[in-house]
């Protein structure tokens, strides 16, 4: 039999399901991996006795066959961004260190309500901000990837660069994660694995760690586009505690996976063909092309004109909603507290103690394009983009169903070789930021690898709340590119 | 726009983090670098573009307004730094 931890969440609930193992065996499985995985820095806070409490009400309700929940004995991690009653949520910041939840949030709620088990909290940049995971105050994740015959250690990317980790390594069977900017898509690319931003809306924001609240959606990172559709099932609702959480009903994403895209109108951006395109990634992009083509797609070149500026304008919006969003952490009401003779010095000193480099960074920039003066010239001009990206999508969106581009326009960078300047490192994110501005969803699927061995992976685009579709299309490019073949004979797992 | 020691010094109060004077210039410096990158979004022409503040404003279901939860005093002081007699304590505001 296939090991514990080397199966997906889908092929692990039909195993519970057939009694091949236990829940507790499967979620002990999984605590072993963790331990044995914990170089990487993936979990910031494990719980294993909640995990197995957890499975062991599962394994009642699994002989009993009675109400069998969706994910029933499932066991998985959760970002340290989702609030978790009484379990401690960090966001990888110095300034929430030791800050325990009173209340749930809603998404965590749900996986809990279908019956999955609760591994412990995952690494990521501190706030969420960030494509390399170096930004945390709980130190780098390491990808379980590496290139043979070479002691480099890879980043995972990020933000969500524990719940990429864990997933690629086995150490949970699937994992949640939040995409401002493209941290969730941008991770999933380096490691290997499959990442999901839904529609803004379809999951609620609420009991998130807020960094830019007009961006920030959950989603899935899983193992293979099928568990991706599972994920996502359980992981979205309307909720009436989220004023932006969408009425739109949720459908069975996984019934959506047909494997059918014959006629189907496929959107190539040629903007997307931006500078410092590794040519690996743009052979790629080509072949990716082929395989929809041949699966009865067809394919059409489209223009989104000012996907240039999406970057820039993403660099406006978001560190301007984080400096209001952060505005919170000031040593009163939770978390870190530095003494100040004075109420604004007692405020001054623990953000200065509490917050990191790259936080403080965007929060300045934030409160410089928010202040009197700067507002119509970089906020409002920002905001106006943006409606000019949104358009360009909608117009789009007339001529074709989905677009395909890759994730990133390179593949992981080493510790110690990323990028110095601010600016070079946010290009990470140059292919992502334009779906979270035009609130679309966005799959990144693992397609292929570059000649070291480090993994590519391929985005699908579509119009607002049409996952499925981009599911089905991420479904028919997995059966294409098998990767996971692929990286079995690769892989020098850790 | 190129920002000067003084606007940095500026921003940080408005932000309430206070820079340490060793880390100013190399602040400065990494500000400007962003600005200066953001500066080409002035050849975008918006005349005429309605702002787009977020993507669900249009569809906002709206509640009942009525009071839905609340007592519970003790859940938010549970990780106050400092609290006392149901309440947040902070240094003293007024002379």
């Amino acid at each position: 039999m296939t090991k514990l931890t080397e199966l997906t969440l889908c092929e692990a609930r039909d195993g519970l399901v057939n009694k091949q193992f236990s829940a507790q065996e499967l979620t002990q499985a999984h605590i072993e991996k963790i331990e044995e995985t914990r170089a990487l820095n993936a979990y910031i806070t494990e719980t294993p006795d909640i995990a197995l409490k957890m499975a062991q009400a599962s394994d009642e309700k699994l002989a009993k066959k009675e109400e069998l929940r969706p994910l029933e004995g499932l066991p998985i991690g959760i970002k340290d961004l989702f609030c978790t009653k009484d379990i401690r949520t960090t966001a990888a910041s110095k300034i929430l260190d030791d800050y325990k939840p009173q209340y749930e949030s809603t998404v965590t709620q749900n996986l809990w309500d279908a019956g999955a088990v609760l591994l412990g909290k995952l690494n990521l940049d501190e706030f969420a901000m960030g494509s390399s995971n170096l930004t945390s105050a709980y130190g780098p994740v390491i990808s379980p990837w590496k290139i043979e015959g070479n002691d480099r250690q890879f980043v995972p990317g990020g933000s969500s660069g524990g719940s990429v980790a864990a997933v690629a390594a086995g150490s949970a069977l699937a994992t949640t994660g939040t995409d401002t900017g493209g941290s969730i898509r941008q991770p999933a690319a380096f490691a290997g694995i499959v990442g999901l931003k839904p529609t803004y809306g379809r999951c609620s924001r609420y009991g998130i760690v807020a960094f830019a609240s007009s961006l920030d959606q959950a989603g899935p990172l899983t193992k293979d586009v099928r568990d991706a559709a599972l994920m996502l099932k359980i992981m979205a609702s309307h909720d009436p505690k989220d004023a932006t959480s969408a009425t739109i009903p949720v459908p069975d994403f996984e019934k959506l996976l047909s494997g059918n895209i014959s006629k189907l109108k496929i959107g190539i951006p040629k903007e997307y063909r931006v500078e410092g395109l590794n040519p690996e990634i743009d052979a790629l992009w080509a072949q990716g092309i082929e395989w929809l083509k041949s699966a009865g797609a067809e394919i059409q070149e489209i223009s989104l004109p000012h996907t240039k500026y999406a970057l820039p304008t993403y660099y406006i919006l978001a560190p301007a909603e984080a400096s209001s969003n952060l505005a919170r952490y000031d040593g009163v009401r939770f978390g870190l507290r530095v003494p100040g003779q004075t109420l604004d010095e007692l405020y001054e000193l623990t953000r200065a103690e509490g917050f990191g480099k790259e936080v403080k960074r965007r929060i300045m920039i934030g409160t410089y394009v928010l202040s009197a003066g700067y507002y119509d010239a970089y906020y409002l001009k920002a905001q106006k983009i943006r409606r000019l990206i949104q358009q360009d999508f909608e117009e789009a969106f007339k001529k074709v169903d989905v677009i395909l581009t890759p994730t990133t326009p390179t593949a992981a960078f080493a510790i110690g070789e990323e990028p110095k300047d601010p600016v070079t490192m946010y290009m990470n994110d140059v292919l992502t930021v334009p779906a979270n501005l035009a609130g679309i969803p966005g799959l990144s699927v693992p397609a292929s690898f570059t000649k070291e061995g480090l993994p590519l992976g391929l985005q699908i685009l579509g119009p607002a709340f049409e996952e499925g579709r981009i599911l089905n299309v991420g479904y028919v490019l997995e059966q294409a590119a098998q990767f996971k073949e692929k990286a079995l004979k690769l892989r020098t797992s850790t | 726009m190129t920002i000067d020691i003084n606007t940095v010094h500026k921003i940080s109060r408005l932000a309430r983090i206070k820079i340490p004077e060793t880390e100013v210039e190399s602040l400065k410096g990494d500000l400007n670098r962003i600005l200066g990158w953001i500066e080409q979004l002035s050849e975008v022409n918006t005349d005429n573009v309605q702002p787009l503040y977020n993507i669900s404003l249009e569809n906002m279901p709206r509640r009942e307004d009525q009071i839905n939860d609340g007592n519970y005093s003790n859940a938010i002081l549970a990780n106050a730094p400092e609290a006392e007699f149901g309440m947040f304590v902070v240094p003293k505001v007024v002379e």
